[in-house]
């Protein structure tokens, strides 16, 4: 059944949202969160980073076992915890996940009740000007299912203060943590800047790295990672769906700009001409799942391989 | 290190790294790639040392991706004091 927004759930993604998602591995939302709950994210989240870097090193207790004893203290989800039960309605993390626009992508893109896999706080010192390596988080994880990765900057981050290097486009390609690092340059990167209260949402496996923080402020940045628990199909608001996609447009016969294959279509400028073939049949492969739909496909690269292979089979 | 659009040396740069072995008392490269191509570089008088091998895909995965798959290594001596 197509999933149509209601007035009891947040604004669900649109179509073109997920694709651009699919094509590109992120979403953006700019000073999505309100300067009130920015504000107390720079005072909780510096405080959420001291706390583990302590129990870290062994010379405090750390943040979970201290909020078991301070009632000031803020608790820290274990891994599995049910997001709606993870943050305090009234702490800076629960806040910023219960706004609309933001409850309404989590919900489009890993469903009603993801659980938390982990969250850090990203501190960037002015003056730190050490470019860390290129890499994806956790290991090769198996698809078609995703996780969601949501970067929060909290405070205004100027072009070349810290913000987050990513590259589009990158998130499906099977590489394993920082085996990446050794590309330094790549066309069409991006370093992340803007307005405070600014969300990104990475799919999991895009290619990511801490920057150089020429500026004089600390950059922070609260990183959360949430698991889905249910199947990711058709979640986000597919009222439009239905007449976009279509898999009989072909970039080499004719082409609808309308449908949901020109933009899993888009190529990358660090894209190899070849490669970029292969990134659009993961992509297709991606649609499929989302969709439920096994016919999807983009430029026929499935679908001709797919009747050849059904015609020598036993 | 520079990865090229195509195994063709001749082909556009669409990343690039530089590792300096003189700790920054040598020549400096600051454009963006800083090369057009592959050939562009060794008309700079750079020597190219290592280029990737053209692997036929792992049956099975014929459709993955991954690394970037044209990549090119090169050097140039200099003298520092």
């Amino acid at each position: 059944m197509d999933t149509t927004p209601s007035d009891t759930t947040p604004p669900l993604l649109t179509t073109d949202q997920m694709a651009l998602f699919v094509s590109r591995g992120f979403l953006r939302f700019d000073a999505v969160v309100p300067d009130d709950i920015n504000e107390q994210a720079m005072v909780e989240l510096p405080g959420l980073f001291r706390a583990w870097l302590d129990e870290f090193r062994g010379v405090a207790p750390g943040a979970a076992a201290l909020a078991e004893v301070d009632d000031d203290a803020i608790p820290l989800p274990r891994s599995g915890t049910v997001l709606r039960d993870a943050y305090a309605p009234d702490s800076a993390f629960g806040r910023m996940v219960r706004l609309p626009t933001i409850a309404g992508a989590i919900r489009s893109l890993v469903g009603a009740d993801p659980v938390v896999d982990h969250h850090f706080v990203h501190i960037k010192p002015a003056g730190d000007l050490h470019a860390q390596g290129l890499h994806c988080d956790a290991i090769i994880d198996e698809g078609p299912a995703f996780d969601i990765q949501l970067f929060w900057f909290p405070h205004d981050v100027a072009p070349r203060e810290g913000g987050t290097r990513f590259v589009p486009g990158s998130h499906l390609r099977r590489v394993n943590m920082d085996d990446v690092s050794r590309y330094h340059h790549l066309a069409g990167e991006q370093y992340f800047s803007g307005d405070a209260g600014t969300v990104v949402i990475f799919h999991q496996g895009l290619w990511h790295a801490g920057a150089p923080n020429h500026g004089a402020n600390d950059r922070v940045m609260g990183k959360l990672r949430l698991n889905p628990t249910e199947p990711q199909v058709r979640l986000w608001d597919t009222s439009d769906l239905a007449p976009r996609n279509r898999a009989d447009d072909h970039m080499f016969a004719r082409m609808d700009p309308g449908m949901v294959a020109t933009q899993l279509r888009h190529s990358e400028p660090w894209f190899e001409p070849s490669v970029h073939r292969l990134e659009t049949v993961q992509r297709a492969k991606l649609w499929r799942h989302l969709t439920g739909d096994a016919a999807f496909d983009v430029d026929w690269y499935l679908t001709r391989t797919e009747r050849r292979a059904a015609l020598v089979q036993p | 290190m520079m990865w090229l659009a195509s195994p063709s040396l001749d082909s556009r740069v669409l990343g690039w790294s530089f590792f300096d072995g003189t700790a920054g008392a040598g020549p400096q490269l600051d454009a963006d790639p800083p090369y057009p191509t592959g050939v562009a570089a060794l008309v700079d008088g750079w020597r190219m040392v290592q280029m990737s091998p053209l692997i036929p895909p792992v049956p099975g995965h014929e459709r993955d991706t991954s690394f970037l798959k044209h990549e090119f290594v090169f050097e140039r001596l200099v003298d520092v004091d």
